[in-house]
């Protein structure tokens, strides 16, 4: 790795990316911060593939008729983009990359509970990309990332089958994944890091990785069964077979709705540590903010069912489901509360990392208001499968989670590649993302109202102003996503050293050198305090 | 450039208030969080004498108000949303019907009254009307922005919705489930009229309604040839089963409405009325979902005219 060789070039510690050389050490390597860029390097370009079909849809959607592309290339476009973004990026990201990374670091451990497991997961990863990679290329998949049946399994000609067994594998890994940091949470904690003594983050990869291990079952067996029924014929969603379409909606969602929250729960931890840090403050509700995390991942099963209120479910069923579904805005609420009084009588410090949390901070709660739109009866009816839905769950997975995400590679940066990024690219790239996001999903909502229907080629006349303006917040949310690519391997090379701990923070990962030694630490840190434990000064009453 | 779509439904007006009441709410809480943001932003930003955070513990009382303010305002919206569900949901006894087939790419309707259309639906203004619905391969959606209804047409299944439309005009109709390849092009408009101007427009519709097309097929398919109604007939007696408590084989009672009896054509042996065997053939594939329908049409036709007593 050419990378490796420049560091080593002018720092001769030893350290994991320079502890050995050559493709097998990395392909071959248990070390879990050696699989976190792995996933780095992989998850990279699932995003730029899965981007380049979002550019194009947006361009489509320039003018009203159906131009540029052709219909069938259209539908195919949006399901690789939902199923790139959904399965290969926003699932894996936070955690697979920075959780892989970090978590061993933040809890004083020497790696992850099973690491050759752990690189087992990004195999698995490859494998499932792999075969979706095929049906993109053999001439791609046209159901919408939701994959509706009848549609899916009777109607649809396109290559179905090759994505579907993609998203069964990569759900392995995700599977793997989980396992293995609940075992290594569990199990390998340094002496003295009681569970409230943990950093958030971890609080949150806890959460996550209970749902991955509970959830993405169902969603294997969703994927066989769907795979019956479309190679076999056996009836089980077709009602022309007996079967009922309705019913793969709920499995769908059973799966997909406490997915979801695993795409969003790992970007609160990390929205917590990075206000924290830059407010050099503890964080305000510890307790509140880490079992919010636990109630989210328990509450986030019990409302699949506000997916299909107009499907056809039973009114009662669907007025269970509405009010299980407020109940699960209330924890979300308390985070966006306490995140924003820990930044009361702070300290705040703006760099990259803490402009991302606060863009996060304003997005989510867009996301999340909006989300108490969907989940009234009344109001779902008309806004579902509009634009509404869409700008609701971009606000959240890209609003939220995509910046929390590069919030958390900017912040954790210095301690992956031992050098610091350059300040003033990063703090551009940030206002350009939020800017082109907002100018790209806001007219989405009003868009929704007007009752624009998603997945639509071609759209009537009214609804060409609002589309013009999304496309060209698209434009600039694109450049906005190219600078930290460009500027993060720019430095690299030419990035400043970062010494062990740039932004004087408290958590573990920062007590060791930069880049960390093969086995993290030299010495097996031991936690003495609570996270967080800035100085501080006497409060200014009593 | 609109940005707030038309009102032309009794229902528009009270989807929009709740819309107003949800938009006052959240402009509420994101000022708030943006105001609180942009205010410690500037006044705890770092800087000489603001080296040090004043560091506090959290505090049991504000998060008990902020998790419990939000719930009861949620518990609003869920009431409120709730309530507007329902009256969605249950379309007024004497509304008038429409019957529709969603297929791939077209919604076809078919007034009780007589006239089919194609992507066209033409609707009285100031009477409720309620569509029928089913399709005849994926699902599809059938969505009216103007009047802020929308509900998934499922293949093997009725589902309906009801509106009443409060301004003549014409409006959009679009499926809003993907449905394949022409899925935006299935889209269509409704024509929201006058009573008078319908009644010419009904008028003016050639074709027979469907009872009478069902009557003729009730004979055609040779469901005569059992259910004669006579009282030697081996089958249960249709006329007046509409809307009729039946007893099943298996001692559930049900209510025999448009999904009873379309099941009973396709499906017959699923359901057996009480008293009889399981010797009816299923028409399945023999008759297509159109058909289906007006064979409903017709059984129900013979509500008021041949009612008698249950069988
Ligand atoms: C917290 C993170 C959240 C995420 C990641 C998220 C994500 C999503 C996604 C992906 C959809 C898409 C459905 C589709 O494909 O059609 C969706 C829809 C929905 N969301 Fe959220 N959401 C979140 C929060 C919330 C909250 C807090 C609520 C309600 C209190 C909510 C209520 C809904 C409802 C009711 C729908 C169904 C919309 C529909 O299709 O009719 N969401 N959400
Ligand atoms: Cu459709």
């Amino acid at each position: 790795m050419t990378t490796a060789a420049a560091l080593v070039a002018e720092e001769p510690r030893l350290h994991y990316l320079n502890e050995s050389y050559g493709v097998r050490s990395w392909l071959l390597t248990t070390d879990h911060k050696r699989v976190g860029l792995l996933y780095l390097i992989s998850l990279t370009g699932a995003f730029f593939v899965g981007g380049f079909f979002a550019v194009m849809l947006r361009v489509e959607l320039l003018t009203p008729a159906g131009d540029l592309l052709q219909a069938e290339t259209y539908n195919k476009f949006f399901t690789m983009h939902g199923v790139i973004m959904v399965f290969f990026f926003l699932v894996p990201s936070i955690p697979a990359v920075l959780g892989n990374f970090v978590l061993p670091l933040m809890i004083g451990a020497r790696d992850v509970a099973f690491p050759r497991l752990n690189l087992l997961s990004w195999y698995l990863y490859v494998l499932g990309a792999s075969f979706t990679t095929y049906a993109v290329v053999s001439g791609g998949v046209d159901t919408g990332w939701t994959f509706y049946t009848p549609y899916s399994t009777m109607s649809s000609t396109t290559q179905v089958m090759p994505t579907a067994i993609g998203i069964f594998i990569v759900g392995f890994s995700s599977i793997l994944t989980g396992l293995n940091f609940v075992v290594t949470i569990h199990r390998m904690r340094a002496p003295g890091l009681t569970w409230f003594r943990l950093p958030l983050f971890v609080w949150s990869l806890y959460a996550t990785s209970l749902i991955q291990i509970l959830a993405t079952p169902v969603l294997a067996i969703t994927v066989m069964l769907l795979g019956l029924e479309r190679l076999l014929h056996v009836g089980i969603f077709d009602p022309a077979l007996g079967g009922d379409p309705v019913l793969f909606q709920h499995l769908f969602w059973f799966y997909s709705h406490p997915a979801v929250y695993i795409m969003i729960l790992p970007g609160m931890g990390v929205i917590s540590e990075l206000v924290t840090c830059f407010a050099r403050k503890r964080i305000f509700g510890y307790h509140y903010v880490a079992f919010s995390s636990i109630a989210i991942a328990v509450f986030g099963f019990l409302v699949w069912g506000h997916h299909l209120f107009v499907a056809g479910q039973s009114v009662y069923a669907a007025m269970v489901f509405s009010l299980l579904s407020y109940l699960v805005a209330i924890p979300s609420a308390v985070k966006v509360f306490n995140w924003t009084a820990t930044l009361h009588k702070g300290t705040l410090e703006f760099r990259t990392p803490l402009l991302y949390a606060l863009g996060f901070i304003g997005l989510f709660t867009i996301g999340g208001l909006t989300g108490l739109f969907l989940a009234s009866l009344g109001m779902d009816v008309h806004v579902t499968d509009t634009y509404f839905v869409i700008a609701h769950f971009h606000y959240i997975m890209v609003g939220g989670m995509v910046m929390g995400y590069l919030g958390g590679v900017h912040y954790w940066w210095p301690k992956i590649s031992g050098r610091m990024y350059p300040e003033g690219w990063g703090r551009l790239a940030a206002l350009i993302i939020f800017i082109g996001f907002n100018l790209t999903f806001f007219p989405q909502f009003i868009l929704g109202y007007l009752g624009m229907p998603r997945r639509y080629h071609a759209y009537p006349d009214e609804f060409q102003v609002l589309n013009v303006m999304s496309t060209a917040g698209a434009s600039i949310l694109g450049v906005g996503y190219l600078l930290p690519m460009i500027y993060l391997l720019w430095s690299l090379r030419y990035g400043e050293p970062a010494g062990n701990n740039p932004w004087d923070a408290t958590g573990l990962e920062w007590q060791t050198p930069s880049p960390p030694p093969r086995d993290n630490f030299e010495v097996t840190p031991v936690v003495t305090g609570e996270p967080y434990a800035y100085p501080g000064r006497e409060p200014a009453h009593g | 450039m609109p940005l707030f779509p038309e009102q032309a439904s009794t229902l528009a007006p009270r989807v929009d208030a709740l819309l107003f009441f949800l938009l006052g709410v959240s402009t509420f809480f994101t000022l708030l969080i943006a105001g609180c943001i942009v205010v410690f932003a500037i006044r705890y930003r770092r800087r000489p004498g603001n080296e040090m955070a004043e560091q506090v513990e959290g505090s049991d009382r504000l998060e008990i108000a902020w998790s419990v303010i939000p719930l009861l305002l949620c518990l609003v919206m869920y009431a409120w949303g709730a309530q507007l569900y329902f009256a969605a949901a249950t379309p007024p006894p004497e509304a008038l019907e429409v019957y529709s087939v969603g297929k791939q790419w077209m919604w076809k309707f078919q007034h009780l009254s007589g006239p089919r259309e194609i992507n066209e639906l033409h609707v009285p203004v100031g009477l409720p009307v309620k569509v029928l619905m089913t399709s005849q391969d994926v699902i599809h959606s059938l969505f009216v922005p103007a009047f802020r209804v929308k509900q998934d047409v499922l293949p093997g299944r009725y589902t309906q919705l009801w509106f009443q439309a409060t301004r003549p005009g014409t409006y959009h109709l679009f499926c809003a489930e993907y449905c394949g390849t022409l899925h935006s092009g299935m889209i269509g408009q409704v024509v929201a009229m006058e009573p008078a101007d319908f009644q010419r427009w009904l008028a003016g519709g050639t074709g027979a309604t469907p009872a009478v097309a069902g009557e003729k097929l009730f004979t055609d398919l040779g469901c005569i040839t059992c259910h004669r109604g006579d009282a030697q007939a081996r089958c249960p007696e249709l006329a007046g089963l509409f809307g009729r408590t039946v007893s099943l084989t298996t001692g559930r009672t049900l209510t025999a409405d448009e999904g009873y009896i379309r099941e009973s054509i396709l499906d017959p042996g699923a359901k057996i009325v009480a008293g009889y065997q399981n010797i009816m053939p299923t028409y399945q594939g023999l008759v297509s979902e159109e058909g289906v329908l007006e064979l409903i049409a017709y059984i129900k036709s013979l509500q008021t005219t041949e009612a008698k007593g249950p069988s």
